[in-house]
């Protein structure tokens, strides 16, 4: 059934936007990481990207309806890979979230927990035989959601369990949501979030503390961002110029090559650098919404906007922490950030959407 | 749109999952989809709006700031030299340790503090003080720092441990040991936050380092130089990447005085051990050749930061040794003061030569009787015995005789009652008393019994050691005299001119001659071949009435002892006044005035610049080096 799917049917678009992207995100966590510990980072980038893109290529050519019949595998197999994580995890800062593969390689399971959380709740909507929510399928699907959401913020990792709420959300905003539901989940919300507060750690509140005000501690949490801002600020409206930036080369900006990696890129290139990558973000997103438009199926539109949503996510939180708009949550800028996980699952989560598109002309 | 073309048997192919193929349904919701993504991009993009283009110049800024720190580097305050180009003050060469506040970590100060063997609350609240100012400034937390601190400082500034602290090379004021002109040089130490709000302090910044007093304080602007500044590229971790400003110091000039350090050991020499103070003047040209008060302080603790210990036994000292009495003790001259009043009543015309006092212990007037220090009376003098034994009831006579007025005009004129104007702060006024004076202050009339006080240098009149030394070097210099000053530069020189009678002056002189050479009161004060002029004096501090009463008289109630002398008779080149507070008569003083002037003439006549030997030698092994 292959026979008339070839290269020639991915969506170009989307790739290259994709590894123009990457090669910003290269481009830049070379010229960040000169002369420091992590000066190899950049061709390491390198090695995912490609990686990355032959993950692509073996999701997009595996039939997305026949990885939504393994769904029931996939997550109970993800489920059991958290929870291995709290028992042989590599314990990084305090933190279990990866799990040692031999070569060295680190996998941050939480990161591919994505992937099946995306197939899983297109899967679940799909099956739904009415056009509106009811609330046993809706408190089914968010325990479901929520299962692997609670394994991972227990690691602990706040910033990665809080991605998978916006592929729920907009998965429950397509599927149509009574008002009145979203009424009450919107109290229910509101109650929640100022109780949760009781159940974060102390670095969380501190970090959430430092966010409504960075001067209360300019040399501990506030540091970070106030540093990125100072970084983006000194860009000016034409930027330093690569290698040029002086609060990257000099090491004020914190992980200048993997969550603050768009304040070092703002640094050096500037306003207009920033309107750039970030219209080239926005033509992807765009892109991907439009192979949800044109899925021939409810799953795959489910799929391509829950995968949307992700990536929105990632890029408002990621990006409204280093301008100073968001807490410091550890989310990385999906394509630009150097990592290794976070790239595979990323290019993964294309391979989806190329997956989709591929198959949109069924006869 | 495919979704229609598509066959539904497809799915059941597809178990479990049950798809169905309409995608329709939820058009609109992508649509608001699409739209929040547009916000989301809108709301992220003005942040980066703001503060790259709004706010740029703040951000720029606060960059720069992060990365471009200046050390400062210390200027070294120029020499104090003496006459003779011999070194007084020198600086030596010292470390401090810089407190950089921008790398500043509050809890690291317990553990610097005590690295440093500093009082911690002394550094919190100095730091504070500091608040104020512009944070890429650093602070000189210690200096003079022992070999141990600074090991400490080399050991403990790496970027993990202490990265605030750094070491300075500085020059250090070093002062001569044993007190040596302490009054005259002063010392330095930090501008106070009082001293910055004076406008006269304007020109400095905190933490500069000032004269305080004497020399230092009066030409600190020669004295002291101007810092430089090394403006460096450090990263988050303050390893210095790059140099990219310097600015040398620029080190103060050196400032020669007109002091003989020779002179000026011998006569801290003759105070050792008492309170008083010496003044010895060029009279051709009013510069200071030595210059002593005691008891001294010792400069060098003023240096670095004083200690709080130190620092009340110099305040709390009740002999007051922070007190320059050579130009700021106002005291009565005594007898001394008579060669003015025989000055001003020759000039007046109410005495000649050949006038004649019938002296029998003491004299009445206006209803009261004035008591002569001989009990038994000096019987009939005229001027010149008048001098030579200090007769009070002569003396008594010619200013009865003259009134207050005119010796006020003479007084005056030959600088009492007002600042010598020498270069030094703080100078005291003493107090040349007139009629209209007294009816200013006092409110009074002038009585004729306080011209008669007056007339032996006893009741309002007050001078200073400074005053007296220029008046009589006025006199022995027929009337001209110049300002005193104590650097050697001839635009210091101010002369004034009194216009007397040559044969008066003469007269004078050789009353003051008689004095020390013909049986007078000042014998003590003879130097073999070198005519030595002078006058004892002996100011009560009580009257002769107590006295009389056989009272016992505490030590500091006791009578100061004066003697102000100058050499030679004719063409007189130097004059020094002597003050011994509590020195109970006048010959007491005059030892010192003598000893100052030998060595003077000691060194005039072998032309050598060393000290003789016999005065040398004391201070010599006190370790004091005269180069």
């Amino acid at each position: 059934m292959a026979s008339y799917r070839t290269l020639r049917d991915l969506d170009w678009a989307l790739l290259l936007l994709s590894l123009f992207i990457c090669g910003l995100g290269i481009l830049q966590i070379f010229s960040a990481t000169q002369g420091t510990k992590w000066h190899n980072a950049w061709w390491k980038q390198v090695a995912w990207v490609v990686l990355g893109l032959l993950l692509m290529w073996l999701i997009s050519s595996i039939d997305y309806h026949t990885l939504l019949g393994q769904v029931p595998v996939l997550y109970a197999g993800i489920v059991v890979l958290l929870l291995l994580t709290f028992v042989i995890g590599t314990k990084v800062f305090g933190a279990r979230r990866w799990i040692a593969l031999p070569g060295g390689v680190l996998l941050q399971v939480s990161e591919f927990a994505k992937i099946v959380i995306v197939l899983m709740v297109a899967r679940f909507l799909t099956e739904l035989k009415t056009d509106v929510l009811h609330w046993r399928d809706l408190l089914k699907l968010i325990g479901l959601v929520g299962l692997p959401m609670l394994l991972v913020m227990k690691q602990p990792d706040l910033g990665t369990s809080l991605t998978y709420l916006p592929i729920l959300a907009t998965g429950i905003f397509l599927a149509g949501l009574r008002w009145q539901y979203a009424l009450i989940l919107g109290i229910v919300v509101a109650v929640l979030i100022p109780s949760s507060w009781f159940l974060l750690k102390d670095y969380q509140k501190s970090r959430i503390e430092t966010f409504l005000d960075p001067s209360r501690d300019p040399k501990g949490e506030g540091y970070q961002v106030i540093q990125s801002k100072i970084a983006i600020g000194n860009g000016g409206m034409w930027g330093k110029g690569v290698t040029q930036g002086t609060q990257t080369r000099l090491q004020f900006l914190p992980v200048p090559h993997t969550d603050f990696i768009f304040s070092a890129f703002a640094e050096e290139h500037g306003f207009v650098g920033v309107v750039v990558v970030l219209g080239l973000y926005f033509l992807l997103l765009m892109q991907i919404v439009q192979n949800a438009q044109t899925s021939p199926d409810r799953a795959g539109m489910y799929i391509c906007m829950g995968i949307c949503a992700l990536l929105l996510f990632h890029m408002l939180v990621n990006v409204g922490m280093v301008v100073g708009r968001m807490p410091v949550t550890g989310i990385p800028l999906p394509f630009m950030s150097s990592g290794g996980s976070g790239m595979l699952s990323v290019f993964m989560m294309l391979g989806l959407v190329h997956n989709v598109r591929l198959r949109r002309f069924v006869n | 749109m495919s979704q229609h073309l598509h066959d539904p048997t497809q799915h059941e192919k597809l178990d479990p999952a049950v798809l169905r193929d309409d995608t329709t349904f939820a058009a609109g919701r992508i649509a608001f989809f699409q739209y929040v993504i547009v916000s989301v991009f809108l709301f992220v993009l003005s942040g980066f709006w703001n503060l790259q283009v709004q706010e740029n110049e703040i951000y720029t800024e606060a960059a720069d700031r992060n990365r471009i720190k200046s050390t400062p580097m210390l200027a070294a305050r120029g020499k104090i030299l003496d006459r003779e180009g011999r070194v007084i003050v020198d600086n030596h060469s010292s470390f401090s340790v810089i407190l950089s506040r921008e790398n500043l970590k509050e809890e690291h100060l317990p553990a610097i503090a005590a690295g440093l063997n500093l009082d911690l609350e002394d550094l919190v609240a100095r730091l504070r003080r500091w608040k104020s100012v512009p944070k890429y400034r650093a602070i000189v937390i210690k200096e003079e720092m022992t070999p141990a601190e600074i090991a400490f400082v080399e050991s403990h500034n790496d970027p993990d441990t202490f990265p605030e602290l750094e070491l300075a090379h500085v020059q250090h004021r070093l002062y001569p040991k044993d007190n040596l002109l302490a009054h005259v040089i002063g010392y330095v130490g930090e501008v106070t936050e009082n001293e910055l709000d004076l406008p006269d302090f304007a020109k400095y910044n905190q933490g500069d380092v000032i004269g305080k007093a004497g020399i230092e304080r009066q030409y600190n602007d020669i004295l002291m130089g101007t810092d430089g500044e090394r403006q460096s590229v450090v990263d988050s971790k303050g390893n210095e990447r790059e140099v990219i400003g310097y600015k040398d110091a620029i080190p103060g000039r050196s400032l020669q005085l007109t002091i003989d350090l020779d002179l000026q050991i011998v006569a801290e020499m003759t105070l050792e051990g008492r309170k008083g103070a010496v003044v010895a003047l060029d009279v051709r040209t009013g510069e200071v050749l030595a210059m002593v008060s005691r008891p001294a302080y010792d400069p060098n603790k003023f240096a670095g930061r004083i200690r709080r210990k130190d620092w009340d036994e110099i305040v709390l000292n009740p002999d007051k040794p922070m007190f320059n009495r050579a130009i700021q003790s106002n005291f009565s001259p005594g007898s001394t003061f008579k060669p003015l009043v025989a000055l001003a009543g020759l000039e007046a015309g109410v005495i000649d030569d050949k006038t004649t006092f019938q002296c029998s212990g003491g004299i009445q007037f206006y209803g009261r009787y004035f008591r002569c220090h001989a009990r038994n009376g000096h019987g009939t003098v005229n001027l010149q015995r008048a001098m030579a034994q200090s007769c009070d009831v002569y003396f008594y006579n010619a200013a009865n005789l003259m009134g207050i007025d005119k010796i006020y005009e003479y007084g005056e004129q030959l600088g009492l009652g007002k600042e010598t104007g020498i270069d030094l702060p703080f100078e005291g006024k003493g107090l040349m008393p007139s009629s209209k004076w007294k009816a200013r202050t006092l409110r009074q009339k002038w009585m004729g019994g306080d011209t008669v006080n007056v007339g032996i240098g006893q009741g309002y009149v007050n001078v200073t050691p400074i005053q007296l030394a220029v008046m009589i070097g006025g006199i022995a210099n027929a009337g001209i005299w110049s300002r005193p000053h104590l650097v050697k530069d001839p635009n210091k020189r101010e002369v004034h001119k009194l216009s007397v009678d040559p044969a008066n002056v003469g007269s004078v002189v050789y009353g003051m001659y008689g004095v020390v050479n013909l049986g007078g009161t000042g014998g003590v004060a003879r130097l073999p071949g070198i005519d030595v002029c002078g006058k004892t004096g002996t100011a009560q501090l009580y009257g002769y009435d107590v006295r009389a009463r056989g009272s016992v008289v505490a030590k500091d109630l006791r009578d100061n002892a004066w003697f102000v002398g100058f050499a030679p008779r004719t063409n007189p080149e130097i004059v020094v006044a002597a003050l011994f507070e509590n020195g109970e008569h006048g010959n007491l003083a005059g030892p010192m005035v003598r000893d100052v002037m030998k060595v003077y003439f000691d060194k005039k006549a072998r032309n050598v610049q060393r000290v003789p030997t016999l005065a040398m030698a004391p201070l010599g092994q006190k370790g004091f080096a005269v180069n």
